[in-house]
């Protein structure tokens, strides 16, 4: 039987259809996903994400535990900002892909994919050098309210100053009486806001978005759409273009890697594949002749397999067929024509440029 | 959800509706309420020959691959190749605008063993 997020009951009261998902059973549509894609882009989209994990590090030695086991730098964020980054294991395999969320040097909030809460747990808390860890992911629902209308609904229900809460950035408040973690990020490439409160008022925190989001046109967004959204931004999905077995390098995220920060746990394996360079990159594609490529489906050149996609999809902004592959470094420039084989006919492509949509401010 | 009483099924979820000498196909309301937004699809050229049960093409919906089965064989005579560049006829219009193909059935008999709208029915209400 698949977990349930403490909004399933209200899914189900929107009409949704669900599936499962990494272990959970979530909205994948409610009214259709080019339609809540189109919402999210346009107006405004509301997304139940409290399948994700939240494990917090406290305590004294919090700030230098996390410093220890993540790419990026956290020390060049302020309290109340928050930084994306890997969790590597010694041979620069990516355990996953997380987003920090610094209260204090005392108190860190690591937000975790899905598939991953237990595995991420046990790696966090078995790297604490120190610090109080614990898994708080049952405690917290959590609901991602984007788009470019987010910021004018989410106006209606608060009284925290929204405007001072800049992309990235974090604080507490109380959203419609409910205690919230307020925060600016989110994985559309639209502005929103991803709000942490208990699991025990996520209904009620869902229904007054809801509600108060009716004007702006706001629709109950699936994860069908969140997957077409964040690929469209070339996003990431961990488990689909990332795994255990791949380098931060590999996958194109050295800008979450500072090697100049200190130690940390992958590091030198890192530092090695960058000296004697990599033998693949995930790179953004475009097929130029009909079809959709998919997860899994082969990269051929010159009637070769040289790589794999590992997401891919019909654009509903751009209506083109895109997607990410791992290729050969010599294959990776803008501009390099490949082809994707799907259901054993090569259908050709070219290397694009990423985020394959441009959004304001990314 | 329709389910026309004039037209017959299959099990994987095409209609059939005879006309004249030929033989239109479809997917049903049911497939395409499945699938999700149908963003490509993919259809044989005029002339192929398809066999019953056998694939003829392949829908996709930004989620899913499906593929088409033909309920009868036969050639294929025309194409609805309008739906190539508005895949979205076959969500809004899976019966009249989302036709695929037009088949030349080489064996009439076939068509009496597809479902009638009854016992398609029956069979949604099974999977349901």
């Amino acid at each position: 039987m698949a977990l349930r997020t403490p909004l399933h009951a209200a899914h189900l009261r929107h009409g949704a259809r669900m599936v499962e998902f990494a272990g959970w059973d979530m909205p994948v549509q409610y009214a259709g996903l080019i339609e809540e894609h189109e919402a999210v882009r346009g107006a405004v989209g509301l997304f139940d994400v409290s399948h994700m994990g939240e494990v917090v590090f406290r305590g004294p030695r919090a700030l230098a535990a996390l410093q220890a086991i993540f790419t990026n730098d956290l020390s060049r964020v302020a309290d109340g900002q928050a930084q994306y980054g890997c969790l590597c294991r010694e041979n620069g395999g990516i355990v996953d892909d997380v987003v920090i969320y610094r209260r204090s040097a005392e108190d860190l909030l690591v937000c975790v994919n899905a598939a991953n809460r237990q595995k991420d747990f046990e790696w966090l808390k078995s790297h604490a050098s120190g610090a109080d860890v614990r898994n708080e992911s049952d405690d917290w629902a959590q609901v991602a309210l984007q788009g470019p209308k987010a910021l004018a609904v989410l106006k209606k229900l608060t009284a925290t100053d929204l405007d001072a809460i800049k992309t990235y950035r974090h604080a507490p408040g109380t959203v419609a009486g409910i205690t919230c973690l307020i925060a600016r990020t989110g994985y559309t490439g639209e502005d929103g806001f991803e709000l942490f409160c208990p699991a025990a008022q996520a209904e009620k925190l869902w229904d007054a978005l809801m509600a108060a989001g009716k004007p702006e046109g706001i629709q109950p967004a699936g994860l069908g759409c969140r997957d077409t959204l964040r690929l469209e931004m070339a996003y990431r999905l961990y488990g689909s273009d990332m795994d255990d077995d791949a380098s931060p390098l590999e996958a194109g995220l050295a800008w979450v890697v500072k090697f100049d920060k200190g130690d940390f746990i992958g590091r030198a394996a890192l530092q090695k594949q960058k000296e004697q360079g990599l033998s693949r990159k995930l790179v953004g594609f475009q097929l130029t002749e009909p079809g959709i490529a998919r997860h899994g489906h082969p990269v051929v050149h010159d009637g070769r397999a040289v790589g794999v996609v590992t997401s891919g999809t019909r654009s509903p902004s751009l209506k083109t067929s895109i997607g990410l592959a791992y290729v050969p470094p010599a294959l990776a420039a803008e501009g390099s024509a490949l082809a994707v084989e799907i259901r054993g006919k090569p259908v050709a492509a070219v290397v694009v440029k990423t985020p394959f949509l441009s959004r304001k401010g990314s | 959800m329709t389910i026309p009483d004039d037209l017959k099924y299959t099990k994987d979820h095409e209609w059939a509706r005879p006309k004249g000498a030929r033989v239109l196909v479809g997917i049903t309301d049911f497939a395409q309420d499945q699938l999700g937004d149908v963003v490509f699809v993919e259809l044989p050229a005029v002339g192929d020959e398809v066999k019953k049960g056998e694939s003829f093409g392949v829908v996709e919906s930004t989620k899913a691959v499906s593929e088409l089965f033909a309920p009868i064989s036969g050639k294929v005579v025309e194409v609805n190749d309008p739906l190539v560049e508005a895949p979205e006829n076959i969500n809004e219009d899976p019966y009249e605008e989302g036709w695929m193909i037009a088949i030349e059935p080489s064996d009439p008999k076939e068509l009496t063993e597809l479902l009638d709208a009854k016992a398609y029915k029956a069979h949604v209400d099974e999977q349901g």
